[in-house]
């Protein structure tokens, strides 16, 4: 075991699917001779060729447009966005044509494709590089969107993903990029795609969280226990589709939900977690879900980000409400 | 060979083999077919002629679906795709429907295509292609995703695309042409300019003269086709294959070309943006006329001959769209069951959902 970084585990994983399966192929802006803005393709041209890892005009649509055609050609596709804020250039390519790859051919075609891209705040980067997107795309019937917290977890859900033959988008959070250290196997394994963790248990609430609010919601949940309240946090891992049976199972328990984003509040993946959690078990909450998520403005400039996002001590107050309703 | 900024006009000049008389204007150009792949040739146009009138007057009767014509256009159409082999792929915008079936779609499956049915995008074994594209100008970057996979592969094969005069208005037209060329990639890139994006005339997309040397920009080689002569196009299309299977890189081929029908079936009036004299003057550079008067000169080809076509070609429609009534029609279920590869347990609650709203 190694103690690795998350950007390390996710060059890792890389270079254990691009050793595993000879159909796979990384590329995108920078991700070849450079090894990537922020090093996470570090080294893996120089050991996998030119052939199949390599550098890309600047353009997304391209980028993920041709992700479709390569894949016609029985490729295994794991292009990169450098940023996830300009996916939008990329929109159709993803959500109108490989989400639906699979569909329009009658099962006949598809994208086994993974789009990875750094997004997340905190990280004092210019407009358009930290929105929380994730919702943009797990809006789209055929695509999963998938979020680790951490090393580990981004190791075994980014093998995963790419052995997935659905397409798939996976996020991963500037700030988690070199954040800390965790153990990480050097040997390949996976994390199923749609299930949850539970990262810490407790009796009292449940903290429903994913990306880096997991590190926020636990940070909460220490100061909680102070007071005598035992929080239980779950990290999504997987925000499409969501492991709603880890959830409601510890609803049944807690009775009480904090939902906690750190995209901004309005139609995204904290309405869909608790619009399913009072259809599948009101009868068990004993109070309101409430939800700590951004405002609904766009990703603030750095002078107002540390506001802007969500913290431990928004989550602690929205769970002291829920506690004491 | 590559184009270049200088001399655009004589660089662009239309390139053309057969002229409205069907006599031959540029001998030097004129490809190798045997007698047999000629009348091959005037075969599949009468046939999709056709295949065409058909398919409106089977819309007009509620029969078919979206549906969007093709007369005028088959010299571009069929004379591309005469130039490919089966293993040669093809990405197609919706109005290249003939494309497919010369290339083993079964009509039958084309008809469900226009229907909205998924069987329709089904392509057997061996059919190398993707369904009609319904975004303009998405399938110009798959197109170089394909033929980049191709090269990867080590293929002699090549991708063609298909697009519209608009289509090269969107960004996915540029980038598309931009990544074959940077990658080298054996790709063949179509634009059937048929003056009018559903109304919008060529000359609102663009202050180009051509939209062939668009292909400049990208570094590719770029030819404009006399889109009405099936010859200039296949050869065009022939030559833009070898140079492509050859490790020479994509082309962008500009065929000029005239839709006669409306934009579609669905209520598009093309007397409120085109004339009768364009009609007319267009009609009279019609693909099958002066294929035919070349035919006829040479003893290729009868009126009789013709007949034999046409109505071959309404027996083989009439029992293509009985089999396609008789298709199962498609259900939500099947939808939710194509959605993914396993269903997640979301879709798996749907699945019950309306399978017991289908049971009813």
């Amino acid at each position: 075991m190694a103690q690795m970084t998350m950007i390390q585990a996710i060059t890792d994983a890389l270079r254990v699917e691009l050793k595993n399966d000879e159909n796979v192929l990384v590329y995108g802006e920078d991700v070849g001779q450079n090894g990537g803005v922020f090093r996470a393709t570090e080294g893996l041209q120089k050991e996998f060729g030119e052939d199949r890892v390599f550098d890309t005009p600047l353009a997304e649509s391209g980028i993920a447009g041709i992700s479709i055609g390569l894949a016609t050609q029985g490729f295994r596709p794991v292009p990169e966005i450098q940023f996830f804020g300009f996916v939008y250039e990329a929109m159709d390519a993803i959500n109108g044509q490989m989400a639906r790859l699979r569909y329009r051919s009658g099962n006949t075609q598809t994208a086994p494709i993974t789009i990875r891209s750094p997004f997340g705040g905190g990280v004092h980067t210019p407009e358009l590089h930290a929105d929380s997107l994730e919702g943009l795309i797990a809006q789209q019937p055929g695509m999963k969107v998938v979020i680790p917290s951490g090393p580990y977890d981004a190791k075994g859900l980014l093998i995963q993903s790419i052995r997935d033959n659905d397409p798939v988008v996976f996020l991963e959070h500037m700030k988690l990029y070199r954040s800390f250290r965790e153990e990480v196997p050097e040997e390949d394994y996976t994390l199923e795609l749609g299930k949850a963790n539970v990262v810490r248990e407790g009796n009292d609430v449940t903290l429903i969280t994913y990306g880096a609010m997991v590190h926020s919601s636990l940070k909460a949940a220490e100061e909680l226990e102070k007071d005598g309240i035992d929080a239980e946090v779950i990290d999504l891992r997987t925000v499409m589709p969501v492991d709603f049976d880890t959830i409601i199972k510890s609803v049944e328990k807690t009775n009480r939900v904090v939902m906690v984003q750190e995209a901004q509040r309005q139609a995204g993946i904290a309405s869909y977690v608790v619009s399913n959690v009072q259809e599948r078990a009101i009868l068990h909450l004993e109070a309101p879900i409430l939800t700590v998520a951004a405002p609904d403005t766009v990703y603030a400039f750095t002078q107002a980000e540390e506001v802007w996002l969500p913290n431990y001590n928004d989550i602690i107050e929205k769970v002291n409400k829920v506690i004491n309703f | 060979m590559k184009r270049t900024l200088e001399n655009i006009e004589e660089q662009f000049e239309t390139f053309q083999i057969l002229n409205e008389e069907g006599k031959i204007v540029n001998e030097d150009a004129m490809p190798d077919l045997s007698d047999e792949e000629l009348k091959e040739i005037m075969y599949r146009m009468v046939y999709t002629r056709i295949l065409d009138q058909r398919s409106i007057a089977l819309n007009r009767q509620g029969r078919l679906g979206f549906y969007a014509p093709t007369a005028g256009q088959e010299a571009s159409q069929l004379g591309t795709q005469f130039a490919l082999e089966k293993e040669d792929f093809i990405l197609p915008g919706y109005r290249d429907v003939p494309q497919l079936i010369w290339h083993g779609l079964p009509l039958y499956q084309a008809f469900l295509f226009s229907r909205g049915h998924y069987h329709g995008n089904q392509m057997p074994e061996g059919v190398n292609a993707l369904s009609p594209q319904i975004i303009i100008g998405a399938q110009y970057t798959q197109a170089a995703g394909v033929a980049l996979g191709m090269k990867k592969r080590g293929k002699k094969s090549v991708a063609i695309t298909y697009t519209g005069d608009g289509g090269t208005s969107q960004g996915d037209f540029y980038e598309g042409i931009n990544f074959a060329g940077a990658y080298q990639a054996p790709a063949i890139f179509v634009v059937q300019n048929n003056r009018f994006a559903i109304s919008v005339p060529v000359e609102k997309q663009t202050a180009a003269d051509t939209l062939a040397q668009k292909a400049v920009a990208a570094g590719i080689d770029g030819i404009q086709v006399d889109g009405m002569d099936v010859l200039a196009v296949y050869a065009a299309t022939k030559d833009a294959r070898e140079r492509a299977v050859n490790g020479e890189g994509p082309t962008l081929i500009e065929t000029l070309t005239y839709r006669y029908g409306p934009h579609t079936m669905a209520g598009d009036d093309p007397t409120r943006y085109r004339t009768e004299e364009m009609d007319n003057e267009w009609e009279k550079k019609d693909p099958i006329v002066r294929f035919r008067k070349f035919l006829e000169e040479k003893g290729l080809w009868s009126e009789e001959e013709e007949n034999e076509v046409i109505e071959k070609a309404k027996e083989e429609i009439k029992a293509a769209i009985k089999k396609t009534d008789e298709q199962p029609k498609q259900k939500v279920t099947d939808l939710i069951g194509n959605m993914y590869e396993e269903l997640p347990a979301h879709l798996q609650e749907q699945m019950e959902e309306y399978k017991a709203k289908e049971s009813k």
